[in-house]
Parts: C-alpha cells; structure tokens; sequence
C-alpha cells in the first residue's frame, strides 16, 4: 500500500472509532439520565432527580428514616419525602436540595445516600432576604 | 483604606489596557521602548494588585466590618487562621486572588523571558494584560470586594463552618495558580501564533510554568479530595460534582500538553494539536472558575446565584473564537517537520495518551454539561450520576495507567519487538507474581476492574523500578558510588526524566488507592444508645457515652457547641477510642429564639478516624437533639432577654443534659482500604513534579548544545 492510502485508512479508521465512541457516549447518557422536576411536575411511575426547597416545619426523623417536605422553588406545591442514609451538613429548612427517588403513592421514596443540598449561605448576601 | 483599595483596582485595570496596547504598539512598529514599557506596566499591575490584595487581607484581620465583605465573611470569634483565609472564601476576594496571582505570575515569567523570545514576549504581554483586565473589570463594575457598608455591624456573619478546615483553605488558591499558570502557556502560544514563530521556543520558555500550573492544579484538586474525605461527613473523596469536574478537566488536557509538547520539542510534530491543547486547557480553566461563580449548574460547592455570569461567558466567547480563528489562519506555519516512523514509538504511544486523555475530559465535559445540553435537545433537564461517570471514567482510566510504563521504555522514532521484549520480560514476570499472589492471598478477583487495574499499576512500578536500577547499576559500574548515592546522581543529573518517572509512580500509586478503596469499601449506617454496639468489616464498634463540650473545639475552628461520642473500635486485638462529634454554630436568624439560635444554626461533622496503610477506620456521629427539644424552646421563652451570663449557663444545662439523658444518635462507620495511598501517590507525584521543574545549570547548558545538535543533524540530513 502506498503511503498515502495507507494515511488515509487510519484516518477513516481514527475518525470511525471516534464516532463510535461518541454515540456510545450520548446513548449510555440518555439511558441513564434520570429527569430533574420539581414538586409540582412528578408524575408516578419514573425516576426524578427533585428539587425543591425544604419546607419549614417539616423535618420529622423516624428511626432511620428522614421524613421532610419539598416544595417548588418559588410555588407552593410541595410533596412529602421519604429519605434514608446521609444527611449532608448543610440540610436546613428552607434550603434547596436536590434527591434522587421515585414517587410511589403521593410520596416520593429516595434511593439511599442521593440527598445533596445547595449551600447558598456560602457566598451569597442574601440569605436572610430569600 | 477601602477608598485605596477600590483605587488600586482601578489603577489597575487601566494599567493592564495601558499594557496590552503598548505592547502591541510596540510590536507593530517595532519600537522596543514601548514593548518595554508594556511589560514594566505587568510589573506595576502585579504590585498593585498585590496592595488591593494586602488591604482586603489587613480588614480582615482587624475584623472591620466596614467592609462588606468581612462582615459577610468573617467574624471577630473566627479563629486567626480562618480570618487570614476568609478572603478568598467570598466571591469578590476569590476575584481579587486570582487576579493578583494572575499579575505576579504574568511578571515573573516576563521578567524571566525579557531578554530572550524577543517577538513573542510583546503579544504574550498583551495576551495576558487584557486576562488581567477582564479579572478588574469585574471587581471594579460588578463585584467591588472593597464595598462598604453605611451602617457598620457590630459582629460578622462568620466563616461558613464547612469550610473550616485546613485543607480547605490551602485548597483554593493551589488551584487558582494552577489555572492562572495555565494563562501562561496559553499566552505564548497565541503570540507564537501571531507572531508566525510556531517552533518550540515558546513551548521551552513555559514548560517549567506549565509544569508548576499542572502541579498546583493536581495538588489543589487532590486537597479537595482530602476535605471532602476528611470533613463532609458522607465518607467519599470524590463524588462527579459539577465543581469537582470543573477543575478536573485543564488538569487532564493540561496533563496531555505536558506530553505532546515534548513530541514537538524532540520531533517537530503536532504543532496544531499543541496549540489546540493550550487554548483548550486555558478555556477550560476560565470554564472552571465560570461554573464555581454562575450558579447554572446545580452543586454543592458553588458559589450562588451571581451577576457575574453572561460576563464570563462573552469573555470565554472571546478567548474560543480568538484561539479557533489564529489557529486556523496559521495551519500553513503548523505544518509537522517529520513524520511517525513506527507505531511503536515513543511518539506514537505519546499521541495515543493524549487521545485517552482528551476523551476522558471530553466524558466528563458531556457528563458536567448533560443538565444544559438534555435540555436543549430534548425540552427536559436530565442529569447522570457519579454510576455514568464511574462507567465510562473506569476504562479510560485503566488504559491510562496501561500506557504509563511507555515513556520511561520506548524510545523516540522505532523501538524494535526484540528491544522491546528484553525489555519487558523482567516487569512481566514481577507482575505475573503479583497476579498470582493477588488471586491467592486476597479477595481482589471480587472486582475484575480493580484487579486489573492492580496489576497494570504492578506493570508500571516494576518497569520504572528497572528503570532506576538498570541506570544506577551504569553509574556504579563507571564511578563506584553506593546505591543510594548513585540513584540520588542519577536522578540529579537527568531531572526531567526521572522527575517525570516519579510521577508515573506517584499516579500508580494513587490509582492503586482509588480501586481499592473504592471496589472494596465496607460501610454502615446505624442508630445505637449507649452501650449498643455493631461491627462493619473486621471492627467491632461500641457507643460508650456521649460528649457535649462547651466552647475550645479539638480543630480550632471556633464552634461554640459540640455533641459527640466516645466510641471503643476493637479490631483483632487491637482495642483504640475514637471521638467523633458534631459541631454546632450559632445562627443570626432573628426568627430563631435567644437559645435556640445555638443550636439550630450550621452543624459540621467532624469526622474522627484511624488512619493506616493498609486501611483507615472512619467514624462520624449525627446526634439527635429531638430530646432537648421541649427544654430549648422553653428556654426561649424564660430566657430570651436574660443577659448573657445567664444565658450561657442555660445553654451549659442543656449540653449537661444531653450528656446525661442521651437519645440514641446515628452513626456511619466506614473501612477504607489503601484509601492512604491516594495521598501518598499525590506526594510521589508532587516530588517528581519538583525534581523535573527543578533548574539545573547543567541541564540547560545540555539543553542548547543538544538543541544544536539537533538542528545540526537536520540540515545534515536535508542537504
């Protein structure tokens, strides 16, 4: 083969395993992507990434269950959640968290140890405000 | 001072504009006073920002909460360490740090390249002067660190607990100087291009600046590790967030640029792929501090919601379209000098490294930004989690350390098979006997990717090893000097070689900690009263009473509060105590009652643990406060406008009675396997790192007179 074809099929061949790769990407990325709702759109049956708030007055432990309330960032809808595992330091009423789970009868059930919460003290002036 | 300090700023930024158009001026017309005179203007910018810098470090000490910013951050109960780190805890002074290292490390390296690179310098200059300009801008129009408050408080709202621990505050500004280092490079290669000078000159002028960006950048992100590890309370060093990955990707194209540009030096190949990989890694840098400062991506880290974010965008814009345009109108001056001679060469496996390199930061890029991009494609916002990322980052990451062994055994241009297999022979029987001895004496076939892994990483140390040895037995034959002093000159002599195999240990061995721990960690979570015990891998776990402490917390970091418990961990025959404990910190919320406030604020876990190399024992307590509920709220109503005294003895009861009739608390125990070895593989690898940055007299003398060689030897053979 001369130099130059023999160029060229490893370029076809470079670009084809790049091509491969990057449809392997996007498709394993949709497969197990799960989608992010607030309160107020789950639907039963699907997994959700939820983000809310964490209602006031609602945190309420039960062994080692965690029961809290989450509502939509800026409504009223809320729905009541089952957690288990960690708590993050930072998990407060009133702050944003985002948890992992499914809603099985009106409650959303969380997979163990999904629960992250937004640390919006950190660096932001108005906390007291919002 | 705030009035100076805003000044400064100003000054500032006019100073940076004062030096991009001076020395562009300069390079036009060619005249060496205004080039000159562009680059004394870094200096001035570098110590004028070095002043905003000490004005806004002083407030804080004082704790003059004139200063919006210290009263936001800082507090006058704060301990000393923390207030001297508070400045870069805040949006604004984190702002002002990058700038002001971005200023010292612009006018070191012009200082250091003044008299060489005559061509580049001047648009280098430029390049960096409008970065540092971009930085001021945002200080002086949007988020001034030097505002101040017309009603001045008489307490600061503090330093968020979290952050209250050494790693953390050592942590940002590493990882501020490795992005700032990587503008370094970034600006040379864009005057190189601009210029038309594409060889290698700019590549050896940076490559210790680039090497010490990538060493802070590594060691910055290995630190995070470490607190998240250490303080977070949830047991993990690493967990996918967008932050995290933020600062992984420059480090994983900045680490393929550290290769490939050496492919340039000695061969004269990928220039356009070296370019791209700068301009690549710098984007991603401004990318990273983008994603800690907008808020569009959901994290535990970042910084809230801020004005600053279209800002940085249109700047990042900018910086893409800048490189994309150069690049392209270059390509005819970024032709290659030579080709790939063989498949088996140093080269050619070099290439394949930075392939892997390139595709794992482009996975983690997909993965960062799948929430933006699902929902542009699809009309929801849908995210993976760290199971996507373990997936598609194990592979690539074994094949990473499969190619490590490369660089120190194949030599540039051809490697012959026979060469190669005499070689390999000795490595691979050592790691036949590891493989065997794994499978015989431990549980590691349990998890095929860590054995894997394990032996790959068994590969790579024993070829460097033989490498050390084969090169330390020449010396002694020729000079008959003693082991340690033979490998010591070995490595003294050949820095950037040997320097560059520590680091391949050092990566070995970290990626040895990461399988282990993370294919073989043990953990439990359970709810016990004192007494009660459980047991989680080998070690036996008894609750033997609670701890509450008023005040002088074990970490220095301030809290007023601490819950905790003494634990007994018997393991074997071995029997230790361990005392983990929740800090509590006061709350300013007003809603809250006078005693309530002390216990319904921030909490921090911290962690108590057993460290060791074969595995650490982690321990960390949540105390449950449910039955000290009813005596704090009626607390809040008897004491609420007691004095303080009173109050404190209050606060002091209620801690006395949480020790005396404690509720059962939570508790989360965790065996670690090597996890130890992560650090220790990040110290290798910092020591290798110094050893090839390291100036040698020697070496550069070597370096010219081989440079000469080389080029000698190539109008040779063209002639």
């Amino acid at each position: 083969m001369d130099p130059a074809r023999k160029r060229k099929l490893r370029l076809v061949l470079a670009l084809g395993v790049a091509v491969l790769l990057a449809s392997a990407l996007v498709y394993t990325s949709f497969s197990a992507s799960s989608e992010a709702a607030k309160p107020s759109e789950l639907q039963p049956g699907r997994a959700y990434e939820l983000t809310g708030k964490v209602v006031h007055n609602s945190i309420r432990r039960d062994g080692e269950q965690l029961h809290f309330r989450v509502r939509d960032r800026d409504g009223t809808e809320s729905v009541p959640v089952t957690y288990s595992g960690t708590v993050p330091d930072p998990f407060r009423e009133g702050r944003e968290v985002i948890v992992s789970g499914e809603l099985e009868r009106g409650t959303f059930v969380a997979e163990r140890d999904s629960l992250v919460t937004k640390c919006p003290s950190k660096f932001t002036k108005d906390e007291q405000s919002s | 001072m705030a009035g100076v300090g805003s000044a400064c700023l100003t000054i500032g930024l006019f100073t940076a504009l004062y030096a991009v158009g001076a020395s562009l001026f300069g390079a036009r017309t060619g005249r060496r006073e205004w080039v000159d005179s562009g680059r004394r203007a870094v200096y001035c910018l570098a110590a004028l920002c070095v002043g905003a810098f000490a004005i806004l470090e002083s407030a804080f000490l004082r704790s003059d909460f004139s200063y919006a910013l210290v009263a936001e951050g800082s507090s006058t109960s704060t301990p000393t360490f923390y207030k001297v780190t508070a400045v870069w805890a805040t949006q604004d002074g984190s702002l002002l740090l990058w700038a002001t290292l971005l200023a010292l490390f612009a006018g070191a390296v012009l200082f250091l390249t003044r008299r060489t690179l005559r061509d580049i310098a001047p648009y280098a200059t430029a390049v960096l002067g409008a970065v540092a300009a971009f930085f001021l801008l945002l200080m002086v129009g949007w988020e001034n660190p030097f505002d101040t408050l017309a009603v001045v408080p008489s307490e600061g709202a503090g330093l968020n607990p979290l952050l209250r621990h050494p790693a953390m505050m050592i942590h940002p500004p590493m990882l501020y100087t490795g992005y700032v280092g990587f503008s370094i490079p970034f600006a040379f290669a864009i005057g190189a291009l601009m210029t038309r000078r594409t060889g290698a000159d700019w590549i050896r002028a940076t490559r210790r600046f680039t090497l010490v960006a990538w060493t802070f950048l590594g060691t910055g992100i290995l630190l995070g590790a470490l607190w998240s590890y250490s303080e977070l309370g949830w047991g993990g060093y690493w967990a996918w967030d967008p932050v995290e990955n933020a600062s992984l990707m420059p480090w994983l194209v900045g680490t393929a640029f550290l290769h490939s540009i050496m492919v340039q030096e000695k061969r004269g190949m990928l220039k356009v792929w070296n370019v791209s990989l700068i301009c690549a890694t710098f984007t991603l840098a401004l990318l990273g501090t983008f994603l800690v400062r907008s808020g569009i991506l959901d994290s535990i880290h970042a910084f809230g919601a801020s004005t600053i974010g279209v800002q940085f965008l249109v700047f990042i814009g900018c910086v893409i379209a800048l490189s994309a345009v150069l690049v392209i109108s270059r390509l005819p001056y970024l032709r290659s000098e030579a080709r790939l001679d063989s498949l088996l060469s140093r080269e050619a496996f070099f290439l394949l490294n930075n392939l892997v390199l390139v595709a794992l930061a482009l996975v983690i890029l997909w993965g960062t930004f799948f929430p933006l991009i699902s929902e542009a494609i699809t009309g929801t916002e849908q995210t993976v989690g760290p199971p996507w990322f373990d997936r598609l980052a194990t592979p690539l990451a074994i094949v990473l350390v499969l190619l490590a062994w490369v660089g120190p055994v194949l030599a540039w241009r051809r490697v012959t098979p026979a060469a190669l297999v005499r070689v390999l022979l000795a490595p691979l029987a050592a790691t036949a006997v590891v493989l065997a001895a794994l499978l015989a004496l431990t549980d590691a076939r349990d998890s095929v990717p860590s054995l894997i892994m394990f032996c790959f990483v068994a590969f790579l140390l024993s070829v460097v090893g033989q490498e050390f040895w084969r090169g330390a037995r020449a010396r002694r034959t020729m000079t008959g000097e003693s082991w340690p002093r033979a490998l010591a000159r070995l490595t003294g002599r050949n820095r950037r070689r040997y320097g560059g195999y520590l680091v391949h240990v050092g990566i070995g061995v970290l990626f040895l900690g990461v399988a282990a721990s993370s294919a073989f960690l043990q953990q439990r979570d359970v709810r016990l009263s004192p007494g009660q015990s459980f047991s989680v891998g080998d070690y036996d776990v008894e609750y033997v009473r609670p701890t509450a402490r008023l005040g002088g917390d074990r970490g220095g970091t301030g809290a007023p509060i601490a819950f905790g418990a003494v634990m007994r961990v018997k393991n074997g025959d071995r029997t230790f105590t361990l005392r983990p404990s929740r800090n509590y910190y006061a709350t300013a919320d007003p809603a809250k009652g006078a005693i309530s406030r002390f216990f319904e604020g921030e909490a921090t876990s911290e962690v108590d643990m057993r460290w060791g190399l074969r595995r650490d024992f982690w321990l960390a307590v949540r105390p449950d406060l449910v039955s000290l509920q009813k005596p704090i709220a009626r607390a809040d109503r008897e004491f609420s406008d007691s004095p303080s005294d009173v109050q404190a003895i209050v606060i002091s009861t209620l801690t006395q009675l949480y020790r005396e009739k404690p509720p059962p608390a939570t508790f989360r125990a965790i065996v670690s396997p090597l996890v130890a070895w992560i650090w220790i593989g990040g110290a290798i690898v910092l020591l290798g790192a110094l050893v090839a940055a390291w100036p040698s007299p020697e070496a550069r003398l070597r370096r010219v007179r081989s440079l000469y060689k080389a080029r000698l030897g190539r109008e040779l053979t063209r002639a």
